[in-house]
């Protein structure tokens, strides 16, 4: 109690000073708490920009247009000390704003559009005969660093490092390039979980109104990973040749694990590590030549990594293998430890709920922010903005909220702030161009029905 | 009531060479058919159905399930009359729909069988009739072009390649969410939103076409048969089409049994006549959470067992019921062992018994849940016996309570009490079976004498979309 009374008169104090303009000459304690999080909702989220995204242009005068499309999606709030609320609806931006200001949720969810209004479902649910139901939700991808805790060994858990986070790249380009090419999706949004992992919104109406089942189908065409924890090699992969999707991902994930993986986390560089790997060969022969090779520790002006997994190929590859199950031994080891790994169910079910981005994550306090997959290898997690001071080279966004200068009044403009970059590429490449498809849908499906009543009544 | 006249014709016209074999369920026929012969037809059908979702349970691979599908035609929907056989599968059909449409439970179970039964029935045509059938479902998809071929021949050749396949030459090009299955499998190739089907996979796509006429349809009749049938029919085919709903899971006594053997299609239906309660909690408990503690896992599928269920079958209904929530993968990994150990296949013990360190101890349960009363409802126990049984169980005897359930149940004494729930089941089955022979035996006479006049329902009936 003492102890929250004494970080109360401390934010008081951060605020007055922005107020009075003063240029605080204090710091700001690091510890996320629930008034910077205030702070963060009153001066930063950009609601408007949300509202809009969710409305998928029904919010505008048009005939076409579907008043109660955004009052029948799901919010869901967890406040501090683990309380959900669950089912929460809004039907107007300002409504949504009010109740978040009021609530000050440490995590937004979001959740499908309902054929009714969640927050009545209840008094739906004795008319019996499933009336409400989830009819329309994104297609949305849940990618957690910590899945890959048997292939990495510089982090466990919701560690990450500039060592293992290259992994979420590949997941990245490969699902990114899969959704785009081979299924057409269009509107894609790319976000930062705030920790260990990231989030992927497909927004196009298409992908808004599939099935359970077709969502299963995507997710299991992208799905290779097979196995439990207890079995080293996750990957089979049959048939003469690729699948193509499979062909192009064999190319990034070659590429990646040949000149990153292998030397950023010295797969071969012990035993423990390697054998790990031999173990995935099912010929005896070449594992035990393989073993031979490395153990006596020969110096060599190469990386060692890079060495013997070039003889690892060498033997697994040379014109003496006939047998396909051993040549394609070299791509399954490749695949099993960098080839993305989903959370299945998240994807397969329309009710799953996701975190809203430009949340922020309580444990970090880092932002939860969109970014362009064209660029995601030049995405450090550890350089996000963050809501209070974490590391020495954090941007801190109440730390610039107290430097603005003197008369700038309440409000903030996102884009002079450190989640500029992000909220400009959520906006302009995002939004924009979404906004822009959904008005056209919205107007041409109202045409054909215009056209069509106009048909009938000539009848 | 109107159909459009080729399509009818095509289908009911007697078999010929071109003419598909299969009926595509477009709208119902205008036949006359037999009281009798609506409620049998409808079980045979149900026979076929219920083969299938065993099957599918068992886990047999497509291959096998073509000559599944094939020996459950064969068996129960063969006709005398090789003029009838149409017929009897479209009547059977139709019937099934007013009998599964009215849950929503009860239709998805009928459409995934009913679709699974066509993508086999389709599989085993000849391919003259499979492109007939084809152009009867009409599908709105065009083949793709010779240049739009060599455009994407690389791509479709490795395609069939990574299925070690043959590569065709004549290819659908179609929305890829109309071919889930194969889009899951990675079997089609997928290009902007769209998947080139190849002729081979063509049931694939009737296959999603037939599924989703066969869904909407269902709702429709449902709500006919709520707002008009239901009432209509309430003396003649009311009760029917709701005993035929109930009994879906009936135990199949034309069929030859072991003694002392039970399958895993009859178990919900003997669950409820001859389960006791405290088996029964966990039985429902388990269709309703699909998941058990230790202990439940461990009393039920001893239980299990002692009714007489393989351990084949167990493994497949507990993993049929745990897989949907823990998913297979990690079913197989937990708890077969479990299972298995119960049948003396793991482990150190050779056989294992029911603990009876606090014999019928879910009466406690549920009297603490306050649901006791309801539930004893739900077997059937009212009243007098029901406050009976609340007495005792207030008095803490179980054993008692239990042995007043299954006389309140069973409607008959049971002197020598109940101590074990294995020992309820089979005095349970010893009343029953020999009660069935009885009522079967007036049940035909019962039809023989009153209702044997053909009757014209089909047309005012049955007006599916």
């Amino acid at each position: 109690m003492v102890r929250e009374e004494a970080e109360n008169t401390r934010e008081d104090m951060v605020i007055d000073g922005v107020e009075n303009g003063h240029k605080p000459n204090y710091e700001i304690p690091d510890e996320f708490n629930s008034n910077y999080l205030k702070t963060y909702y009153d001066k930063f989220f950009p609601f408007a920009e949300m509202f809009k995204w969710m409305s998928y242009g029904n919010d505008r005068k048009h005939p076409g247009c579907d008043a109660s499309y955004f009052g029948r999606r799901e919010f869901s709030f967890t406040l501090e000390n683990d309380i959900y609320m669950r089912f929460q609806s809004f039907n107007k931006a300002e409504e949504l704003e009010k109740a978040i200001k009021y609530q000050c949720p440490f995590k937004i969810d979001i959740g499908p559009v309902y054929s009714v209004d969640p927050k009545k479902r209840n008094s739906y649910a004795q008319s019996g005969d499933n009336v409400f139901r989830p009819v329309e939700r994104e297609l949305v991808f849940d990618i957690d660093i910590s899945d890959y805790d048997d292939v990495r060994f510089c982090c466990k858990g919701a560690d990450v490092c500039s060592a293992c986070w290259p992994l979420m790249t590949v997941a990245i380009k490969i699902i990114d390039t899969a959704l785009r090419e081979d299924f057409g999706f269009n509107h894609i949004l790319w976000v930062y979980s705030g920790r260990r992992g990231v989030h992927c919104w497909v927004c196009d109406g298409k992908a808004r109104w599939l099935d359970d089942g077709q969502r299963a189908a995507i997710v299991n065409y992208l799905h290779i990973h097979k196995g439990n924890e207890h079995s080293i090699k996750k990957v089979t992969l049959v048939g003469q040749t690729f699948h193509p999707f499979m062909g192009r991902s064999a190319e990034v994930v070659k590429e990646f694990f040949e000149e990153k993986f292998v030397l950023n986390q010295n797969l071969f560089s012990d035993e423990d590590r390697y054998e790990k790997i031999l173990e995935m060969i099912p010929d005896e022969s070449i594992t035990s030549e393989l073993r031979g090779k490395w153990q006596d520790k020969k110096r060599s002006r190469d990386d060692i990594n890079v060495v013997r997994w070039g003889q690892l190929k060498h033997l697994l590859q040379s014109g003496k293998q006939k047998m396909l199950g051993v040549r394609r031994c070299v791509e399954e080891i490749m695949f099993t430890f960098t080839y993305p790994r989903l959370d299945l169910e998240v994807s397969k079910h329309m009710n799953h709920l996701l975190k809203a981005p430009f949340c922020i994550h309580p444990k970090t306090g880092r932002v939860c922010v969109p970014f362009d997959p064209k660029h995601c290898e030049d995405f450090d997690p550890s350089s996000v903005p963050t809501l209070s001071r974490v590391s020495s080279h954090n941007l801190q966004l109440l730390e610039e909220l107290n430097m603005r200068p003197l008369g700038s009044g309440g409000e903030i403009n996102l884009e002079n702030t450190s989640l500029g970059e992000s909220y400009r590429y959520f906006k302009s490449s995002f939004l924009q161009p979404l906004l822009k498809s959904c008005k056209e849908d919205i107007e041409n499906a109202h045409a054909a029905k215009v056209q069509q009543s106009s048909n009938s009544l000539s009848w | 009531m109107e159909i459009i006249g080729s399509r009818r014709k095509s289908f009911l016209s007697p078999a010929s060479d071109a003419a598909p074999t299969i009926p595509i369920y477009r709208s119902a026929p205008e036949l006359e058919v037999r009281l009798e012969d609506f409620e049998l037809y409808a079980v045979h059908r149900l026979r076929v159905l219920k083969g299938i979702s065993d099957a599918l349970s068992r886990g047999k691979k497509p291959n096998e399930m073509e000559n599944v599908v094939k020996e459950l035609l064969k068996v129960h929907m063969s006709h005398p009359e090789a003029s009838q056989v149409m017929s009897k599968d479209i009547i059977s059909h139709f019937v099934l729909r007013l009998v599964y449409c009215r849950e929503e439970e009860l239709r998805k179970w009928f459409l995934s069988m009913e679709t699974t039964l066509f993508r086999y029935r389709f599989l085993l045509e000849t391919s003259e009739a499979q492109i007939a059938l084809m152009a009867e479902f009409d599908l709105p998809y065009k083949i793709i072009t010779n240049a739009e071929y060599e455009n994407l021949k690389d791509k479709l050749n490795k395609v069939a390649r990574s299925m070690n396949s043959s590569a065709d030459t004549i290819y659908y090009k179609a929305p890829f969410e109309k071919v889930p299955d194969l889009v899951a499998r990675r079997e089609v190739f997928i290009m902007k939103g769209y998947a080139y089907v190849a002729r081979s996979q063509v049931v694939s796509l009737l296959v999603t076409h037939y599924r989703s006429h066969l869904s909407k349809a269902l709702i429709l009749t449902n709500r006919k048969w709520t707002s008009m049938i239901r009432e209509q029919e309430k003396d003649r085919l009311t009760p029917i089409v709701e005993a035929l709903s109930t009994s879906y899971l009936g135990p199949d006594y034309s069929q030859p049994k072991d003694f002392g053997e039970i399958s895993l299609r009859d178990i919900d239906q003997i669950a409820r006549s001859s389960f006791p309660l405290c088996m029964r909690y966990l039985f429902e408990k388990i269709k309703e959470d699909h998941h058990l503690k230790h202990g439940g896992r461990m009393q039920l599928g001893l239980f299990l067992k002692g009714v007489g269920l393989k351990l084949d079958d167990a493994l497949a209904f507990w993993k049929s019921e745990f897989s949907k929530k823990v998913g297979a993968e990690r079913f197989d990994k937990e708890y077969a062992y479990g299972i298995r150990h119960n049948y003396g296949k793991e482990g150190k013990r050779t056989s294992a018994n029911i603990l009876l360190d606090n014999p019928c101890r879910n009466f406690e349960k549920l009297s603490r849940e306050e649901n006791l009363r309801a539930a004893l409802n739900n077997m059937g126990v009212a009243n007098r016996a029901l406050e009976d049984v609340m007495d005792k169980v207030r008095n803490k005897h179980y054993q008692l309570a239990c042995t007043l359930t299954f006389e309140a149940v069973h409607g008959a004494s049971c002197d020598q009490g109940i101590n074990h729930p294995n020992q309820y089941y089979s005095d349970s089955k010893t009343i029953l079976e020999s009660r069935v022979y009885y009522m079967k035996k007036n049940l035909r006479e019962i039809c023989r004498g009153a209702i044997r006049a053909p009757l014209p329902i089909m047309p005012k009936l049955l007006h599916f979309p």
